[in-house]
């Protein structure tokens, strides 16, 4: 079993092109091998003394420093190339690839994005990112709750995205496990609709305080549901002070250029 | 879940440092705002560590409280639950401590 995510292992990284979605589905692009355990270049254990007959050795390690080690290599790796990831989460359902959707036909000759599908079965968002005209690899966790630093290394090499372009990460949908896990992005979004209702950053602090970007979807059903937008900022601020927040509706349109300016401004500037 | 990937991470990174040593007790450090919940990894503990050096080893979990300081007034307080307010009213607040989540030692026979 997958020591990082707790996955089974098995999580498949499916490289999804247009003749695949044409013919005969994507096939398995490779295999998550986890390797060789290496551990970060900690200091060697000290041994601080001796009680009866055990000895206590201190450690002092981040029990996630393996994860935040590759996500550096990631982060570093993009920095590199000039290409802004940004991680979107949201709970299922809030409309993380209907956003994608929109935003790849929308930007599409403007801007150069590419998706990292995070699901734990099937490749059906793919195929949807793939029709709006991106490029996208779909990574399957398994039984895994959330995308890791590693996974997302080896979506990577198989996205081999251009440099200058953005690469937009939709984790797994989940508002809880992974806000634990750092990728090595740049940016972390987090989406949340209308139909969720309103209270969904006090209960979900921990998702929430680490966002850049909060984007209230679905604002075409506000007529529709009970949702206090004026409650929902208010409780934003107090968990999350420095994030901002959009509203939008991919289904409309309204909102959406907010989006792209966001988008915009965080692109790095072409490289010569 | 999460937590189970947390302590597989744990058996894992003492695993790593420490492959031959017979673990009998491991000592973490999963602070109030981390995230994570300390009784799951109890929990899971027993069943990751089976079949591994750590396996019957006892588990000690030190909970430090939540504080956070303001940037507004400068005044620290504690944080009684994940969302920190100060008592100024201001929710500029910086988190000091609550968010360890560490391994800090083992014992080993």
């Amino acid at each position: 079993m997958c020591a990082t995510c707790g996955c089974s292992g098995a999580a498949v990284i499916r490289l999804v092109t247009a003749d695949e979605l044409d013919d005969h589905g994507p096939h398995d692009h490779g295999i998550h091998e986890h390797g060789p355990h290496a551990l970060p270049d900690d200091d060697e254990p000290i041994i601080a003394g001796q009680r009866d007959s055990d000895r206590t050795i201190l450690l002092q390690q981040k029990v996630l420093a393996k994860n935040d080690s590759l996500a550096q290599r990631n982060r570093d790796w993009l920095r590199q190339r000039g290409i802004l990831a940004v991680n979107l989460m949201s709970s299922p359902g809030a409309g993380k690839t209907t956003l994608l959707e929109r935003t790849a036909a929308e930007l599409a000759g403007r801007l150069n994005i590419s998706v990292i599908e995070g699901d734990q079965e099937t490749a059906l968002d793919a195929h949807r990112i793939r029709s709006a005209g991106c490029k996208v690899v779909q990574i399957n966790t398994g039984v895994g709750c959330h995308l890791d630093a590693e996974m997302l290394a080896n979506g990577l090499q198989a996205l081999d995205p251009q440099t200058g372009s953005i690469v937009v990460i939709e984790n797994v949908g989940n508002l809880v496990c992974p806000a634990l896990f750092d990728l090595g992005e740049e940016a972390r979004v987090v989406l949340a609709s209308v139909t969720e209702g309103a209270d969904k950053p006090v209960k979900y602090p921990h998702m929430f305080r680490q966002a850049d970007l909060v984007l209230v979807t679905k604002t075409d059903l506000l007529p529709y549901v009970d949702f206090d937008i004026r409650r929902y900022a208010a409780d934003l601020r107090k968990v999350s002070p420095g994030a901002m927040m959009l509203k939008l509706s991919a289904v409309t349109g309204e909102g959406m250029d907010s989006w792209y300016d966001w988008l915009r401004r965080r692109t790095p500037a072409p490289q010569e | 879940m999460h937590e189970l990937a947390i302590t597989e991470s744990v058996v894992e990174a003492v695993t790593g440092r420490l492959p031959d040593a017979k673990i009998t007790c491991v000592n973490l450090e999963i602070g109030a705002l981390s995230g994570v919940a300390a009784d799951s990894v109890r929990f899971c503990f027993d069943l990751v560590a089976e079949g591994t050096n750590l396996q019957g080893a006892r588990l000690e979990i030190s909970e430090p409280a939540g504080r956070c300081q303001c940037r507004i007034c400068g005044e620290q307080f504690d944080a009684d639950g994940p969302i920190a307010l100060c008592p100024c009213g201001s929710v500029e607040v910086t988190i000091v401590s609550g968010q360890e989540l560490k391994i800090t030692s083992v014992q080993v026979a």
